[in-house]
């Protein structure tokens, strides 16, 4: 070996790190190298050191072997064509090339070993006998000798430690429970055999998703091992039965590709050009070809299979080249759990099998034929325990197994590859048919003759008014209740209806004959008093009894009649639809139901109300609703209810009978059909708004509720509970029908529709339902001037009617004016009745109704009746959107008014932030100028600027502002008068004991208490 | 001071400007003092919220951790905390000495227009414009409010909260107040949007500014109207109003950038202060000094009344 030292011999051994590129010996491991003059040995310095190793140059492979000594460090090649062993030294030439004779033909590789110390002896090498092995934790291991176990394990060759052999101590806790662990045999093994080398290597392998056929073919073969050795033989054989459905990746990549199983893998191929056949015509001598096969089909077959049809390659089982790694004899198998479970599972005996087996039970297969029922028959060991028969141990080969006959190998077996591929060029006669079917089963041939087609026959012809549409009509039975209904349906269904007398008799009842015989129905029992009585009293009876029927029916077309001419003094418009409803019910399916379908269970009066009125339609009264609603009802209700039952009795009435039979009540309640909505609600505020323009603060602005707060709140808020019981939180909220449509209209709107109408044909009686909108902001007075104080006194006298909003019915509405002229009048003002006084000039009629009259537009915009402001209204309504969109703050709103604000003031710094701020809800933050540019900047030029800014929506805005303004100067003087004096009448009222004078108003330290009677007490002063 | 003396009353408001801060935060959207008044914060639109003396003009620290501009801001009782809320729809509290977030709340749809801590800081109640009053429990970690108050119609311009109650301007017009020591609601209706309510300093009156350029002073426990103070303009902006540090005056930001101080009692004007070229946008009154702070644009100045000397050490 021709590696060495410049200065030679080096006393002390190095330690190498050796490691080969090639040959991928000794790498990674460290030795110590001794260097002698014409010999190195290496030994494994880390992890053995008593293991020598002699690393030998095996063919070309060039391994590298870096020489480290004290952290210098030299590195050779080996075999050294052009190696290399060189230190980095301070001297530069402690070690030389090996083959190189010049030093600056060196090429230095890795680092070099660290210079001595000057003066240092060099370390001579440890001795033998000193020399220590020790495992990864750096403990010593003790070599007891290769034959005597090795290296010494654990602790001192024991499992235990120094503190002895301790089971785990228990520790267990509530928190912390013990998990059972079970122990695997990992648990018992040393670290060492968990290496590479153990006996339980960790290696990487490939899962069974991964794992390929032979892989399985391995195991499966350890399995059927461990069966047979196992205790009970054959036990794993259950785990065979229940298998997992699951294919491996590979077949799952294969099947996504294309391929289905039978078919081989690779390129699809075109088919084999066809052999030369012979002409039909040429005459054949010898054998004949059986005539099974026609050359016809074969040209059909031409036809069929264009050139550019291409065919799965054949799939061909590559030959095995699995090397024989046993020592076991050539074709030697194991016990076979199997054939001891299943007799002839492997190589299966069948005893129809005809031909070449057949000749082979007179040689062999006596054990087989015996029928042997259990046992394990194989080579390996002789005969099982638990076979039966032990006569025959060694003749489990015969004959059968070989073939007698020479043949044909099938097709689609082909063994290519290994020997020459064959052409199976003998069976023509069976290639064609076969070119698509592939392989014939096993105890199939394919059919001489071809199938005759199959007659087809043609679908029936459809009559010509068929529709392809089948409904169910309810069946309905038809009983005394419900002819009406089944009248209608029958018409409906366009069939005549049967008369009653066509009825079979077995639909008919007692009663119903009766009836059809004219007879008066008898009432209660058959067994009835009347029964009993003589036929000359009978007769008197019923004569009586007809005779207050006559009157009684008398009496009630009397009241009917009566009452429809009085029930509806307000002929409003969705009574006149719910009239129409009910004509069309009434005369039409006649209102039949059971009285089991209960659509307002949950409200009984309603219920019975319903019920009621069901009955009254039966007999087919017009007013039947009218009759049955409750006169204390508001006219609002009624008109809902009146709905509600019409809908109802038209819903229920014709799926009752199918639906009920179908259905049973569910049994816990549902009330998905109710919603919760609060129970109080902040009441109309046209009164407040009034109210507020009168200045009159107070009771009439003041909304109070019970409010819940939350437990927690009063906690942290270190107040007692208000409600310590309730379990509410917030406003009260009660449960009200969802369905209902009424819910969901807000109560002016309702009252609008009958109670105006009624209202107009009282006379000049209006309502301001004026809605407030967010933007509507009143200006303020200019100074008053004479005309309009002279309006405005007027406008008082007349006030009182004007402040009506929306009653409900007259004798409320009356009401409601008397309240309210009633307070005026206890507040003093002068308020007179209506018709009183002077009348004001017409343009203030105008001004204050000048739309309020056309009731068609919507409730918000009463008051604005020219195109300006419902442009302004819509522009609102197109800002609000915009709003609402924005609300997440999207930037497109603001992008899209950015080049808006930029033409007006380009100069802003922070523009964009200002836009964004005005897509707000409510009122706006304040713009951002920046001082110093901004500083002479006027108020009414920067009010044009914003101007400006918002031109597309707020011009339009400013103008309806104006208009409003307009408007609200004259609400404004025509509540005034009344207004000042309200004010201070009830503020003297509020505080009748306090009228401490006015006049302190110099002094400065005023209590709280004080400045506030003082302000009581004052009378206000405005402006 | 048993006997006041006679004094004229004319000095007594805040008119001299003795601080400007320039704040650089953007617009400054609210300032506020804190608790005792010798702190105030300013809420920048550049999402930064910022500790300020407002008497020496120095920055004490910067608080930002909001995603989008604060509107609002208050102090803990304690001086121990923050809280804000601004247009990234978050409430936050805020550790005043380390300057970190304690805690971020979640939940409001829409802008919070308005903070404010109750009396032991326990709960944060946040106005929104999406309607909601919504009450954050500082204490426990839930992370929903404790309970929401959303009886309003639109959106919430102002939250004022005493010892048990809490009183709530909203757009739709109406004051709210909520008392939990009853457990009653009061709605009194203005009609126009209001802008800004809040108490007055002996709890018997609620002063709200709306929409319609009028301040008016309602008794709080029926709802009457005590006053009315116009003069001022406050047509689109969401403007601040206050009361006096005794409750002589009323103080209300106004458009045309002044500050507009009225007698309470009489209801005339007494002095209208001019501010600044912009919008003055938000005020707060020093709980008990006559001095004020406004906030125009991107700075704030502090007035004093005009006698106030100085302090040694004060710029």
């Amino acid at each position: 070996m021709p590696l060495s030292f410049s200065q030679a011999p080096p006393p002390d051994p190095l330690v190498a790190e050796l490691g080969c590129r090639g040959c991928q010996s000794l790498r990674g491991n460290s030795y110590r190298v001794w260097l002698s003059l014409d010999r190195f040995e290496i030994s494994q310095a880390q992890t053995s050191g008593e293991r020598l190793a002699r690393p030998t140059p095996s063919g070309t492979c060039t391994c590298s072997i870096a020489l480290v000594r004290g952290g210098e460090r030299a590195e050779a090649f080996w075999p050294s064509d052009a190696s290399v062993a060189r230190g980095r030294d301070p001297e530069g030439s402690r070690m030389a090339a090996l083959d190189s004779d010049s030093e600056e033909d060196l090429v230095s590789y890795g680092t070099g070993l660290e210079p001595l110390e000057e003066g240092e002896r060099p370390k001579k090498p440890i001795p033998l006998q000193d020399q220590t092995v020790r495992d990864e934790k750096g403990r010593y291991k003790r070599f007891h000798g290769a034959f005597s176990g090795g290296f010494s394990a654990g602790y001192f060759n024991t499992v235990g430690s120094k503190e002895g052999w301790t089971p785990s101590s228990f520790v267990s806790s509530r928190q912390n429970r013990a998990d059972k662990s079970v122990l695997g045999p990992e648990d018992f093994m040393d670290e060492e055999d968990l290496s590479e080398f153990g006996i339980a290597p960790k290696a990487i392998v490939t899962t069974d998703d991964f794992a390929s056929k032979t892989k399985d073919r391995i195991r499966e073969k350890a399995r059927q091992l461990a069966a047979a050795t196992a205790p009970i033989p054959g036990a794993t054989l259950l785990d065979d039965l229940i298998t997992p459905a699951k294919l491996s990746i590979g077949f799952e990549l294969l099947r996504k590709m294309g391929w289905k199983e039978g078919q081989g893998i690779g390129p699809r191929v075109k088919r084999r050009p066809r052999r030369q056949k012979p002409d039909p015509g040429v005459k054949i001598y010898g054998c004949a070809l059986p005539p099974g096969g026609s050359e016809g089909s074969e040209d059909e077959d031409d036809d069929y299979v264009p050139e550019n049809v291409t065919f799965a390659p054949k799939d061909i089982t590559p030959v095995d080249f699995t090397p024989k790694d046993n020592v076991h004899g050539l074709a030697y198998k194991g016990l076979d759990p199997h054939q001891a479970l299943f007799g002839t599972a492997g190589e299966h005996f069948n005893l129809f099998s005809g031909g070449p087996e057949g000749a082979s039970d007179l040689l062999g297969e006596i054990g087989v034929n015996k029928g042997r029922k259990l046992g394990i028959s194989g080579q390996a060991f002789g005969v099982g325990a638990l076979e039966e028969e032990d006569d025959d141990i060694y003749a489990t080969e015969t004959l059968s197994k070989y073939d007698t006959i020479l043949k044909d190998e099938e097709p689609g077996d082909g063994l290519y590859g290994w020997t020459a591929p064959r052409q199976y060029k003998s069976q023509k006669e069976s290639e064609k048919d076969l070119r698509y079917i592939g392989k014939i089963l096993d105890g199939f041939s394919l059919a001489s003759k071809p199938l005759s087609s199959k007659k087809t026959y043609p679908p029936p012809e459809l009559p010509r008014d068929y529709r392809p549409v089948h409904y169910f009509r309810p069946v309905v039975a038809a009983t005394s209740e419900n002819t009406h209904l089944v009248q209608v349906l029958s018409e409906s269904a366009g069939k005549p209806m049967p008369d009653p007398g066509t009825h079979s008799r077995h639909q008919l009842n007692a009663s119903k004959r009766a009836e059809l015989l004219g007879e008066t129905p008898i009432q209660g029992s058959s067994t009835s008093v009347l029964e009993f009585l003589s036929q000359k009293d009978k007769e008197r009876i019923r004569e009586m009894k007809q005779a207050t029927d006559l009157k009684a029916a008398q009496l009630k077309a009397r009241s009917l009649a009566q009452k429809a001419s009085s029930s509806r003094p307000q002929p409003s418009s969705p009574d006149v639809g719910s009239c129409s409803w009910h004509m069309a019910l009434s005369g039409g399916t006649a209102a039949t139901r059971a009285s089991n379908f209960k659509p307002f269970a949950k409200d009984p009066e309603k219920q019975k109300r319903y019920e009621e009125f069901l009955v009254h339609m039966k007999r087919g009264q017009k007013d039947a609703l009218e009759r049955c609603l409750d006169p204390s009802m508001t006219e609002w209700e009624r008109g809902r209810e009146r709905d509600e039952f019409a809908r109802a009795a038209l819903l229920y009435v014709s799926s009752h009978s199918t639906l009920s039979s179908r259905f049973t009540h569910a049994k816990e309640e549902d009330d998905s059909d109710q919603v919760e909505v609060p129970r109080d609600q902040e009441n109309d505020v046209n009164d407040k708004q009034s109210a507020v323009r009168m200045k009159m603060f107070g009771k009439l602005t003041r909304d109070t509720f019970e409010w819940h707060p939350d437990k927690l709140l009063c906690k942290r808020f270190n107040v007692p509970d208000p409600y310590p019981d309730s379990t509410l939180v917030g406003l009260p909220r009660v449960k009200r029908d969802k369905y209902s449509v009424f819910n969901f209209l807000t109560l002016p709107e309702t009252a609008s529709s009958p109670a105006t109408q009624a209202a107009s044909e009282k006379g000049p009686q209006h309502q301001e339902s004026r809605k407030p909108s967010r933007w509507d902001t009143s200006k303020q007075e200019k100074k008053e001037d004479s005309i309009s104080e002279f309006l405005s006194l007027a406008r008082s006298k007349v006030g009182p009617p004007t402040q009506e909003s929306s009653p409900l019915v007259i004798k409320e509405e009356e009401h409601v004016t008397e309240s309210l002229s009633d307070k005026s009048v206890s507040k003093g003002v002068d308020s007179q009745t209506e018709g009183e006084g002077s009348r004001p000039s017409m343009d203030l009629f105008k001004a204050i109704f000048a739309s309020s009259s056309d009731e068609k537009s919507s409730s918000s915009e009463d008051e604005q009746g020219d195109s300006e402001d419902d442009q302004a209204g819509t522009g609102e309504a197109d800002f609000k959107s915009s709003q609402e969109t924005d609300s997440a703050e999207t930037s497109s709103v603001a992008r899209a008014s950015e080049p808006v604000a930029q033409e007006s003031a380009p100069s802003f710094p922070i523009q964009k932030m200002q836009i964004d701020e005005r897509e707000a809800f409510g009122p706006r933050l304040p713009p951002v100028f920046c001082p110093n540019v901004r500083q002479k900047l006027e108020a009414p030029q920067k009010e044009k600027h914003k101007k400006n800014k918002e031109k597309h929506k707020t011009k339009k805005e400013h103008r309806r502002r104006k208009e409003k303004k307009k408007k609200h100067r004259k609400h404004k003087h025509k509540g005034k008068q009344k207004n000042k004096k309200p004010e201070k009448s009830s503020s003297s009222e509020s505080t009748d004991s306090s009228d401490s004078p006015s006049g302190e108003e110099g002094t400065v330290d005023l209590s709280p208490q004080e400045l506030l009677r003082r302000l009581k007490s004052l009378p206000l002063r405005r402006q | 001071m048993a006997f006041p003396e006679p004094k004229p009353r004319g000095p007594e408001l805040p008119q001299k400007r003795v601080k400007t801060l320039d704040c650089g935060q953007g617009a400054v959207r609210a300032v506020r003092f804190n608790v005792d008044g010798n702190y105030c914060l300013t809420c920048g639109s550049d999402k930064t919220l910022k500790l300020w003396n407002p008497l020496r003009g120095t920055l004490l620290r910067t608080y930002s951790g909001h995603g989008y501009e604060v509107l609002d801001a208050a102090g803990s009782f304690d001086n121990s905390s923050l809280c804000s809320g601004g247009g990234d729809k978050a409430v936050v509290l805020w550790d005043v000495a380390s300057g970190q977030v304690v805690r971020k709340f979640r939940g409001h749809a829409g802008k919070v227009n308005t903070v404010q801590f109750n009396e032991e800081a326990t709960v944060i109640l946040s106005g929104s414009i999406d309607s909601s009053i919504r009450c954050w429990d500082c204490r426990s970690r839930r992370p929903e409010p404790v309970q929401t108050l959303d009886e309003a119609r639109d959106g919430i311009s102002s939250v004022k909260v005493s010892d048990h109650e809490i009183l709530a301007g909203s757009v739709d017009g109406r004051v709210r107040r909520y008392d939990l020591r009853m457990g009653q609601l009061f709605s009194d209706y203005v009609g126009s949007p209001i802008t800004c309510t809040c108490f007055s300093r002996d709890g018997q009156c609620t002063l709200v500014s709306s929409l319609d350029s009028t301040l008016r002073l309602l008794d709080k426990d029926t709802g009457e109207l005590l006053g009315e103070y116009t003069g001022h303009k406050n047509q689109e902006y969401k403007l601040d109003c206050c009361l006096s540090e005794r409750d002589t005056h009323v103080v209300s930001c106004s458009e045309d950038g002044k500050v507009y101080f009225w007698d309470l009692v009489e209801g005339s004007l007494a002095l209208a202060l001019p501010v600044g070229p912009g919008v003055v946008q938000s005020l707060s009154y020093h709980p008990q000094e006559p001095c004020l702070l406004t906030a125009v644009g991107g700075s704030v100045h502090c007035w004093r009344e005009e006698a106030y000397e100085a302090e040694g050490g004060t710029g």
